[in-house]
């Protein structure tokens, strides 16, 4: 569905795309990790067509982003953090201006904003809406002409856990419904939950790539495992033939309170791999 | 044509809600039905609140109803979403414009209800003109202007230059003098004879001076910062 190869991209001197590649599956959900100024956005803003880049190739649906036409770039819902909405208007109008746009008929608007949770607030004024409910309603946007890709630049950015939750659900939903979805993202929990696959980015450059769960164990150098006993005494075993002996008598003795294996995080993953938080600002 | 026809509906509802321009669009219309009415002075010229505020309401409404319009939407970002759903700039443009000019001359219209008859397509002919060029001077700010308060600060000077410059001159010359390069005077003039006679020898060539101005200007301010 969308494919990039050595992509880059400069402002001025700063080169802050350099050499990016990956390929993205049908129906896959596809995510962009990396912090602030990563060039996360540059990239949406790449594919989507709203920026030209400097060197690479990139095709989306199988073209060249600048050359999609207009029937084409409807098949894109994007919701992007600066994307505004109207202030004075209600949801509904929201939602009318951009049904009129794509020839739907208005009825189908209360069904939308079912959709993403925000059922009741037809005649909610957007400006009244807080910052979880005002995400869901560009998400809703999104959705309007049922796009074959969403591009969705960190969605839950800023949002509290239930509103993050419900969002995580919507996406999950589109995903089965056929939906490819490219996703930006610093949360890495958000990530290991919602991607099939994702490629941690680093000022400008792909540092690692693969299934969420994939890299974990790429990089589960300690192989170990951690047992917390009834007694209060944390005990670190090899996680080899080795030990399992010794752990099955303190399970069999029932002396264990909690057990984990050691496998990083992404997170932690990125924080080898470039010394840096994947929540630092730059 | 279907893209310009939602913007133009989108502007509507939203001049509904938005009182700072609902304003702009029916205080003159409103004062000139109110005092052409209720005022009558001996000696007093023939309608003569028509031909003042037709004249300011030209400068005022179109012009900070463009500014406005645009910059709102570049600053919230909102522009970007239409674009992105697939509107041309200049569908945006044609549809904001013409969604401006149309609800200007029904404000015209109104005005035009207390003239005669006969007088009536002339004066609003001649509105129309004024209301496109005042529309393009907006347009030109609003394109401009990186958000809201720079296209206030920029259009309010113009806004009061355009509109109260020809009443000012009416008291003095000297400001008469200076008032003459602009095009609200020289429809001011118009209105005055309801004639074109009241162009004067340079009076039509410096509306389309005014108008070229306008239209290179926001030539330049879209070739330089374009709907972004």
């Amino acid at each position: 569905m969308i494919q990039c190869k050595d992509l880059k991209k400069s402002y001025g001197e700063n080169e802050v795309l350099k050499e990016v590649s990956f390929t993205i599956g049908e129906g896959q959900i596809f995510g962009l990790l990396g912090p602030s100024g990563a060039g996360k956005t540059t990239l949406i803003k790449i594919l989507t067509g709203q920026l030209v880049y400097d060197a690479g190739t990139v095709t989306v649906m199988g073209k060249e982003p600048g050359r999609l036409n207009g029937k084409e770039k409807r098949c894109f819902g994007i919701m992007m953090d600066s994307f505004g909405v109207y202030e004075r208007f209600s949801c509904g109008e929201n939602l009318a201006v951009f049904a009129d746009l794509y020839g739907i008929p208005h009825k189908r608007i209360p069904k939308m904003l079912e959709e993403v949770g925000l059922e009741g607030a037809y005649h909610r004024s957007a400006s009244d809406l807080s910052k979880g409910m005002r995400a869901r309603l560009q998400l809703a946007r999104a959705f309007m002409n049922t796009p074959k890709i969403l591009f969705l630049d960190e969605p839950t950015s800023g949002l509290d856990p239930q509103s993050m939750k419900a969002i995580h659900r919507i996406i999950l939903e589109k995903k089965a419904a056929g939906c490819t979805i490219f996703l930006t993202t610093h949360n890495m929990e958000e990530a290991t939950k919602l991607c099939d696959h994702i490629v941690l980015l680093n000022e400008g450059r792909i540092v690692e790539s693969g299934r969420p769960e994939e890299i974990c164990r790429r990089y589960d150098h300690h192989k170990k495992i951690k047992l917390h006993l009834n007694d209060g005494e944390d005990i670190e075993y090899e996680r080899n033939g080795d030990t399992a002996e010794e752990i099955f008598a303190l399970l069999k003795a029932g002396s264990v309170e909690t057990i984990h294996s050691t496998e990083p995080t992404l997170e932690s993953v990125f924080l080898e791999l470039t010394g840096r938080d994947l929540e630092e600002e730059r | 044509m279907h893209n310009i026809f939602v913007i133009m509906k989108k502007q509507f509802r939203d001049t509904l809600k938005n009182k700072t321009i609902l304003v702009q669009f029916l205080m003159f219309p409103m004062l000139t039905l109110v005092m052409e009415n209720a005022i009558h002075i001996k000696d007093m010229p023939e309608h003569f609140f028509v031909k003042l505020f037709a004249v300011m309401f030209i400068g005022m409404a179109p012009l900070t109803a463009a500014t406005a319009i645009l910059s709102e939407e570049k600053e919230k970002n909102t522009l970007r979403v239409l674009m992105m759903a697939d509107m041309k700039p200049w569908q945006y443009l044609t549809g904001v414009g013409s969604y401006i000019w149309l609800i200007c001359m029904a404000g015209a219209g109104v005005m035009a209800s207390c003239i005669e008859t006969s007088g009536r397509l002339f004066f609003l002919g001649m509105m129309g003109i004024g209301i496109a060029i005042s529309i393009v001077a907006g347009a030109c700010i609003g394109i401009f202007s990186k958000n809201q308060m720079m296209a206030t600060s920029l259009q309010m000077p113009c806004m009061m230059i355009f509109s109260f410059a020809p009443m000012l001159a009416m008291f003095n010359e000297d400001i008469r003098r200076i008032s003459d390069i602009f095009y609200t005077q020289q429809l001011k003039c118009v209105f005055d004879q309801m004639s074109l006679d009241g162009f004067g020898t340079n009076g039509a060539m410096i509306v389309c001076v005014n108008a070229v101005i306008c239209v290179i200007m926001f030539a330049v301010a879209y070739r330089k910062k374009g709907l972004e």
